[in-house]
């Protein structure tokens, strides 16, 4: 029996919900929080954490300025009208998700920074814009976001969709980039927070404690940006920003004392609610179907007096009983490797499971591959089942060297209950010295391939997206009952490069002086030397005899 | 004998043919391909710049025409203020000349005591002195001289001005504490400015405040900004934000029964608010705050204090060069009993009051102390009269070119003294650029065209900006001499020994038969 405590701390709350629907004339601002709980099978916790602030304008009027702001932050509201940004989407995650142990994640998100952005067609010099958004976001959000340049930048062309309003496919207007060796740490919590409009003075975010949340297995931050529909009619546009947290905790390390509190906590209760125990117990059920599952949830209304009782606390008290069920496995999951040995050569290998039992269904591939990976296309070989697999779609864009990344979009259907593996050779580029990181014997980062799919659910989605839902289960909108969208990252790679030695370049030119200077001396001795005839000296045997002469003073020999 | 001779000058000769070839081809190669490449500079132009001198035009034309308009003018406005309008009318004067109009000892039109009158735009009426009824038109004129030598001090630029616009660049003896304050305050001169204004809410559980900041802007506000419009671009944004607190606490004085914050504790309020105020993320324009704070209702009233430990009338202070704060106590509009949150509108005319005077202080519009007998008019609703426009035109245009001239001068004599440098094509084409305009801006402002001049010196200032900080200048810089001699002396020394040897024996020999021939000859 393991045991942990989720402790809650009341402060009386912020009341900004309250404050916030007052309709001020012309704009509405809208502040939500929610925190949802999810014992995980392997023992750990997985808390995700979302805010929403939805404010009903358009930052894309012609000729009028958006320019008073009430909970939306400015800081990212004058950046979406000054690059006229239609969504935004950044995440910045320490650690990998192991979908296999902990299930799908509700916002999934690839390790290190991840950056794609939806330009408004208006926008003449996308590249441009790019640029500048870069390094601007990257002085916001305290993160080296500065590195994306046109040399991990790609253009997928279908496996990112607008997330948000409006259907948008010219795909000139999407910019990518993923930096896989991004570190991320309290530098970017910090500005993550300050976003928040009460900052974490009040509400859920009082809970993000640095020290605890970087002290976990896995740890993920992002920030989406994107118009969503004013209400039932959508006649009008609002600006959703959605800043989402996940951390999983590990249980052996983390023992106990997360603090929680606010306007909502979804504690996932499982199906029956047989694993664990909980207590206190709440009235509040809901039901929610999310990733293709339906799960009970137990809510706890932060905003009601009655939620915190007579001790205004929230204890919550989980408690395991043994070591429960089987897992739930996910329908989809990947993994990439890089096969091969020595520095020239070497292959990258995609693996997609399809674990549903009887249906196939398709699933959008997307690899990035920095241009200094050469790859061969004409090795691509797709395999299910131990048969040729032949993608339906596929997109290459072939790297351009020191300007462009390879870009290869495929659609694959896989065979139900099946691994697919796809493979790619490829050949090691020479960088020129300057090139290199500066740590080059630690290898390069190749980002995570993108797997996009819809997958049958097991369940019937609800695609009502009018009621009202737990912001969770609300990110991606349900198109249809049957099915559901997931993305699903794999790991990045850590490929090496032939490495040169670093001092070689200074070691070369004293060489080669030295090698030059010998020559040039032995060929000016040779010029300027002069030669004259020489009378042969006498033996040895003649002088040491001319030797005793000389002191016997007798004539010498010759 | 002959034979060796002969071997002995050929080696001779060899190796003089080396040192030649070393000499002549050589060494030029080895220049030339290490050469940096330094684009032609206008140093000799640059240099008259430190030395620059703006023989400015002040504006004093006079006018002859005394009579007549002021008379018709009388006809139609009794009240003055409708005067200046209909004078202004009449003759349309031009950015940066004033007009003065010279009506009778005797009109109605000013009252009694009142010797000039400034009006909205760019003129003054003033009364003229007594003169006898014998005495020609350039006799009364040059009777009036020290009239309106006063009425353009007051309305134009003079000394003081300009020391407060170069108080940055140029170190002068002669500064009044006041004109050095005021130039202190002022922001510096920028093409652009972000003004922001943050409503401070560090207590949303019991005040939900109300503003509107957009409804203030444009009526408090915009006019002012439109009337800037020529200096510089103005963008205006605001934000509300929760849980911000002051840096310091303020004390409880039982005296008043409020909370009191001292004039020394304010230098301490700033900093850590101002880590919650973001900068602006798309401009690199200088911002100016402009806070509004509204105390938590546990720290209500609360009122600043001077250092004579008066209460401010505004509750309000500024900080030079970042913005204003103002403190905004809403104790007692709800009762204790009122349900919390309470619901709370904010009197912006009281608090765009304050901002605006502020706003002046930052922009740099200075205060005018006219001596007595005069009278100035209210700018109105725009903020500022035409003629305060001008000075501001001015004494930017001078700050600008200021500016400009000491980063070119800077910039040229860096390069001067660094020989490691890079110049390349875009930076001389800068630097020519940014040297053009600020003689063109100085030409201008001699003639008095401000609006030019103004634009001329704010290119000069983006041209010699975008030069000095340009980073293709840093390439090299930290590549030094003995560096690069280092790698070489493994080719070099090896090379240059025999070659310096042999030249030493050659001459060595040489002078040795020069005394030989000398020795045989005597």
């Amino acid at each position: 029996f393991r045991l942990s405590s989720l402790i809650g701390h009341i402060s009386t709350c912020p009341s900004l919900i309250g404050q916030c629907c007052q309709r001020h004339p012309g704009s509405v601002d809208e502040f939500q929080e929610e925190l949802v709980i999810r014992p995980l099978h392997s023992g750990d916790i997985y808390a995700s954490f979302q805010f929403r602030t939805l404010w009903d304008t358009d930052f894309l009027q012609e000729g009028q300025k958006v320019s008073h702001y009430r909970l939306f932050p400015k800081s990212l509201g004058q950046v979406l009208s000054k690059f006229s940004v239609r969504e935004l989407h950044i995440s910045f995650t320490q650690g990998f998700w192991r979908t296999m142990q902990w299930g799908q994640p509700f916002i999934p998100s690839p390790p290190g920074a991840e950056l794609w952005v939806w330009f408004h067609d208006t926008v003449s010099d996308v590249d441009g814009n790019w640029k500048e958004l870069t390094n601007v976001l990257s002085g916001i959000f305290c993160a080296s976001l500065n590195f994306i340049d046109l040399t991990n930048t790609v253009q997928p062309s279908a496996s990112f969709k607008p997330l948000g309003l409006g259907n948008a496919t010219d795909h000139r207007f999407l910019r990518y980039a993923t930096l896989p060796r991004e570190i991320v740490c309290t530098e970017n919590l910090t500005p993550w927070k300050k976003l928040l409009p009460c900052g974490s003075k009040a509400g859920l975010a009082v809970l993000l404690k640095s020290e605890k949340l970087f002290h976990s297995s896995f740890h993920s931050q992002a920030v989406h940006i994107r118009p969503v529909c004013q209400d039932e009619q959508c006649t009008s546009k609002a600006w959703e920003l959605r800043q989402t947290l996940n951390v999983v905790f590990d249980l052996y390390t983390a023992g106990q004392g997360k603090k929680a509190f606010r306007s909502s906590i979804y504690l996932n209760c499982g199906k029956t609610g047989e694993l664990f125990e909980l207590s206190p117990a709440t009235p509040l059920l809901s039901q929610a179907v999310v990733l293709g599952d339906r799960r009970t949830y137990s809510v706890f209304d932060l905003t009601r007096a009655e939620t915190f009782g007579q001790l205004r606390s929230l204890n919550l008290l989980l408690r395991w009983k043994g070591d429960g069920g089987e897992m739930l496995r996910p329908l989809l999951h990947a993994e990439r490797y890089v096969a091969g040995f020595g520095l020239q050569t070497g292959e990258i290998h995609t693996v997609i499971y399809n674990n549903h039992p009887y249906r196939a269904f398709p699933v959008l591939l997307m690899d990035s591959v920095p241009w200094y990976l050469q790859l061969y296309i004409h090795t691509l070989t797709v395999t299910s089942k131990s048969r040729d697999n032949k993608p339906s779609y596929i997109h290459y864009q072939p790297a351009k060297d020191r300007h462009r990344p390879h870009l290869l979009e495929m659609l694959i259907q896989l065979p139900p209950h099946s691994m697919t593996e796809v493979t790619v050779q490829f050949e090691r580029a020479l960088l020129k010295w300057t090139e290199y990181t500066p740590d080059p014997n630690h290898g390069f980062y190749v980002g995570s391939s993108v797997v996009s799919a819809l997958v049958p659910s097991m369940v019937a989605m609800s695609t009502n997206f009018t009621q009202d839902q737990p912001l969770f289960s609300s990110f991606v909108p349900v198109k249809e009952e049957s099915s559901y969208f997931v993305r699903v990252y794999t790991e990045p790679l850590l490929v090496n490069l032939p490495t040169p030695d670093f001092s070689m370049p200074y070691n070369v030119i004293c060489l080669t002086c030295t090698v030059v200077a010998v020559g040039y001396g032995s060929f000016y001795n040779l010029l300027t030397r002069t030669f004259q005839v020489d009378e042969p000296s006498l033996p040895l045997a003649k002088r040491l005899a001319n030797l005793i002469r000389r002191i016997r003073g007798v004539p010498l020999l010759t | 004998m002959a034979a060796l001779q002969l071997e002995k000058q050929r080696g001779r000769y060899a190796a003089l043919a080396i040192a030649a070839v070393v000499i002549v081809v050589g060494i030029p190669l080895w220049w030339k391909t290490t050469e940096t490449y330094r684009a032609w500079l206008p140093f000799s132009e640059i240099s008259e710049l430190d030395s620059l001198q703006v023989h400015a035009l002040r504006p004093s034309s006079r006018q002859n025409h005394v009579c007549d308009s002021i008379g018709s003018a009388m006809i139609y406005n009794r009240v003055f203020d409708k005067a200046d309008l209909s004078l202004h009318m009449l003759s349309e004067s031009s950015c940066g000349s004033v007009v003065v109009y010279v009506i009778p000892e005797s009109s109605t039109l000013l009252p009694e005591d009142v010797k000039v009158y400034v009006g909205q735009r760019r003129t003054a009426l003033l009364r003229s002195p007594p003169f006898k009824t014998s005495w020609n038109l350039k006799e009364v004129l040059s009777n009036l001289d020290v009239e309106v030598e006063q009425v353009v001090s007051t309305m134009s630029f003079g000394h003081q001005d300009i020391v407060a616009a170069l108080s940055n660049r140029v170190r002068m003896t002669k500064v009044t504490k006041e004109s050095m304050a005021d130039s202190m305050r002022a922001i510096k001169s920028s093409p652009g400015y972000e003004i922001t204004f943050s409503l401070l809410n560090p207590d949303p559980k019991s005040h939900s405040l109300h503003w509107d900041i957009e409804g203030a802007v444009q009526s408090y506000i915009q006019p002012l900004l439109n009337k800037l419009a020529p200096i510089a671009n103005f963008s205006v944004d605001s934000q509300i934000l929760y849980y911000a607190v002051l840096g310091v606490n303020p004390r409880f004085d039982n005296s008043v029964s409020a909370y009191t914050l001292s004039a020394d504790s304010l230098s301490h309020v700033i900093n850590p608010v101002e880590a919650r105020l973001g900068s602006n993320a798309a401009s690199s324009n200088p911002v100016l705050n402009f806070l509004l704070y509204v105390p938590d209702a546990h720290h209500s009233p609360l009122f600043i204090r001077d250092h004579s430990k008066r209460k401010v009338p505004s509750n309000a202070f500024h900080s030079p060069r970042w913005g204003g704060i103002m403190v905004y106590n809403v104790n007692e509009m709800y009762g204790p009993e009122a349900e919390r949150p309470v619901d709370i509108n904010i009197n912006m005319a009281k608090v765009m009051g304050v901002f605006l005077a502020q706003l002046r202080l930052m922009l740099g519009v200075q205060h005018t102390h006219p001596p007595t007998g005069f009278v100035l008019q209210s700018p109105g609703s725009a903020g500022l009269a035409d003629w305060e426009l001008d000075r501001l035109l001015w004494s930017r245009s001078v700050e600008n070119i200021a500016t400009a001239s000491t980063t070119i001068t800077s910039l040229a004599q860096l390069l001067d003294q660094i020989g490691n440098i890079v110049i390349n094509d875009n930076i001389a084409q800068q630097v020519s650029s940014a040297v053009t305009s600020l003689q063109s801006a100085v030409a201008e402002l001699e003639a008095g065209n401000l609006a030019f001049a103004l634009q001329y010196s704010r290119e000069a200032i983006l041209a010699s900006e975008r030069a000095f900080f340009d980073p293709s200048l840093l390439h090299l810089l930290y590549f030094p001499d003995d560096q690069k001699f280092a790698i070489y002396i493994p080719l070099f020394l090896p090379m240059c020994v025999p070659i310096v040897l042999s030249l030493l024996k050659i001459v060595s020999e040489a002078k040795k038969r020069r005394a030989d021939k000398q020795a045989k000859s005597d």
